[in-house]
């Protein structure tokens, strides 16, 4: 109880257990996250200025980098078509297979990632199931980089559709219907007075998604087939710097990547803070 | 034009609502993407598993190695699953029950986590605990190994686990603020009694629905183990790693026949979720899902 009272930091409350909790949680939290979190931070400081760039931004590391963050873009724009559009029927529409639809969205969160990329590399291999018939067309989807959109797709799904729903079942219809006796048709109302309402949440899912996709490594390296300045993702290669015992090198990339989720952390805040202004709730 | 809107005159609906045939095009197009990017996958994990036949299936499953992989997996969720347990309990009192300065930062480390790849989580306890670190020394003498060994295998699935019951919990128990501990404790409660017949039974489905997300999480997660465990076959092999190692190795029936186990763990855990949100949707929380 010794800082519950102290420091003007807390306002009274008859509640017992602040400093026990907020202790523990801070503890907990510093051991696990922020600590490790650190480590990797003072290591990569230690490598000096021109060592830590030297690493960072060597052509293979930075291939790696385009690699993820390009298709990682790529996906989540796929994502926000078709998950916008996943998340429109599931709302609006009633018909069969909506409630299996709801309900499966949610597979990639569940599904282990290593399982999701066994079976998507099956899938599209030249021989696989669909691969087979995708080649007899000329596409070549496992060991390329449309095997690692497809990927990155399949993981990145339910970040949009779970964000952009709930504000798709708030929507007021009123709002469509005062759309339409002013005259506006179909498409003038969905442009110009829901697709304003879906936007902050629609950019949310799109960032949560990119974001995800771009730190993703085990669905990812059995179909991407991993070839350097090709199919090679920067988590791949922090795995590669590491098995080599290049620590500076695995540091560097690890580092630039954090560097990068920081961004992208803050960004989804300003998104849902502005999210919220604009709409309340959520 | 069915049960949702049936009050609704078919004249007004018109207005705001799509045409058939685009109505048709949008709901074929959204079936056949989930099928094909979601379902299908999921069908080929369970048809590659029997494509040998149960013989061959069981055999990828009770194989020495596999039931070793097994049972690492469900021993580090056994540890890893109920530390954040009690963490995202401790974090939701302290912050949905008191007010104090830092709090937003608070919440937003605690879901830094979710942000990191699951390669830099295993990176992190790499550098800290691995054969460079400065501590290693001490861990030496000391007779410690932590990474590629059990604790660091837990450690990293502590960190790619750890926001899930906090976040569950947090916005549920703000939401639900402070007028029934107040009560208790002015009835003469004690605080510990309070929480356990109070605080506890307000949050009990929302409690569960994390830990069911936790679970799945940490029985599933490859990318941070992989990193950490150096996949020493029977010792550090967890299942995800497992099936790894065996798809490598060519044995695809034994790859998907532990994979499928973790297939059937996901849909479970999917079931149960959607049953938690069916029956006690608002108990839960408003805001579902990530």
């Amino acid at each position: 109880m010794a800082f519950s009272s102290g420091f003007g930091l807390k306002k009274p409350s008859i509640i017992p257990g602040f400093g026990l909790t907020l202790g523990f949680t801070l503890t907990y939290l510093s051991l696990i996250v922020l600590i490790p979190i650190a480590a990797l931070i003072v290591k990569s400081t230690g490598l000096g200025w021109d060592g830590f760039w030297k690493q960072a931004l060597e052509p293979r590391t930075l291939a790696a980098l385009r690699v993820s963050f390009g298709l990682s873009l790529i996906a989540a724009a796929i994502n926000a078509v078709f998950g916008v559009i996943i998340a429109w029927v599931v709302v609006r529409y009633r018909f069969p297979g909506r409630g299996l639809i709801d309900a499966i969205v949610d597979l990639p969160f569940a599904l282990p990632t290593a399982v999701a990329g066994i079976a998507l590399t099956t899938l599209y291999a030249p021989n696989g199931g669909l691969g087979q018939y995708l080649a007899l067309v000329g596409i070549k989807v496992a060991y390329t980089p449309i095997g690692i959109t497809i990927a990155l797709v399949f993981i990145g799904l339910p970040f949009v559709v779970r964000t952009v729903q709930p504000v798709l079942e708030d929507i007021d219809l009123e709002l469509e219907e005062a759309a339409a006796t002013l005259g506006a048709n179909r498409r003038q109302a969905i442009v110009n007075v829901v697709l304003p309402v879906l936007l902050p949440a629609l950019l949310t899912g799109f960032a949560l998604a990119l974001a995800r996709a771009v730190g993703e490594y085990g669905s990812v390296i059995f179909i991407a087939g991993n070839i350097p300045y090709y199919t090679e993702i920067a988590p791949l290669l922090i795995v590669i710097r590491l098995t080599e015992f290049s620590y500076a090198g695995a540091t560097a990339i690890g580092a630039v990547m954090l560097g990068i989720s920081f961004v992208m952390l803050l960004i989804i805040n300003l998104l849902q803070a502005w999210s919220r202004r604009r709409f309340g709730g959520v | 034009m069915s049960d949702a809107r049936q009050a609704v005159p078919a004249r007004f609906l018109r207005a705001t609502t799509e045409t058939p045939v685009v109505r048709a095009v949008l709901i074929a197009t959204a079936l056949i993407f989930i099928g094909l990017f979601v379902l299908l996958p999921l069908f080929v994990v369970f048809a590659e598993a029997l494509a040998g036949g149960a013989q061959s299936f069981v055999a990828g499953i009770t194989d020495p190695d596999s039931l070793a992989a097994i049972r690492l997996t469900l021993l580090v969720a056994a540890i890893a699953v109920p530390s954040n347990l009690i963490f995202g309990v401790a974090a939701a009192w302290a912050i949905a029950k008191f007010e104090f300065k830092g709090k937003t930062l608070l919440i937003t480390l605690i879901d830094l986590p979710f942000s990191v790849s699951p390669v830099i989580a295993g990176l992190v306890y790499v550098l800290l605990f691995g054969g460079q670190s400065v501590l290693n020394p001490w861990l030496q003498s000391h007779g410690l190994q932590i990474v590629f060994a059990l604790p660091g295998i837990v450690l990293a699935t502590i960190f790619v686990t750890f926001p899930f019951v906090a976040r569950e919990l947090i916005p549920l128990m703000q939401e639900q603020g402070t007028g029934d501990e107040e009560a208790a404790l002015s009835l003469g409660a004690s605080g510990f009694k309070t929480f356990l017949f109070v605080t506890l039974p307000n949050v009990k489905w929302a409690l569960l629905y994390g830990v069911l997300l936790c679970n799945a999480r940490a029985m599933g997660e490859f990318g941070a183990v992989a990193v950490v465990s150096g996949r020493i076959r029977g010792v550090t092999n967890t299942m995800p790693l497992h099936v790894e190692i065996l798809y490598n190795e060519y044995s695809y029936v034994a790859a998907f026949a532990v994979a499928s186990l973790l297939a059937l763990l996901a849909l479970l855990t999917l079931a149960l979720k959607s049953l938690l949100e069916w029956r006690y949707g608002e108990q839960i929380s408003a805001t579902n899902g990530h």
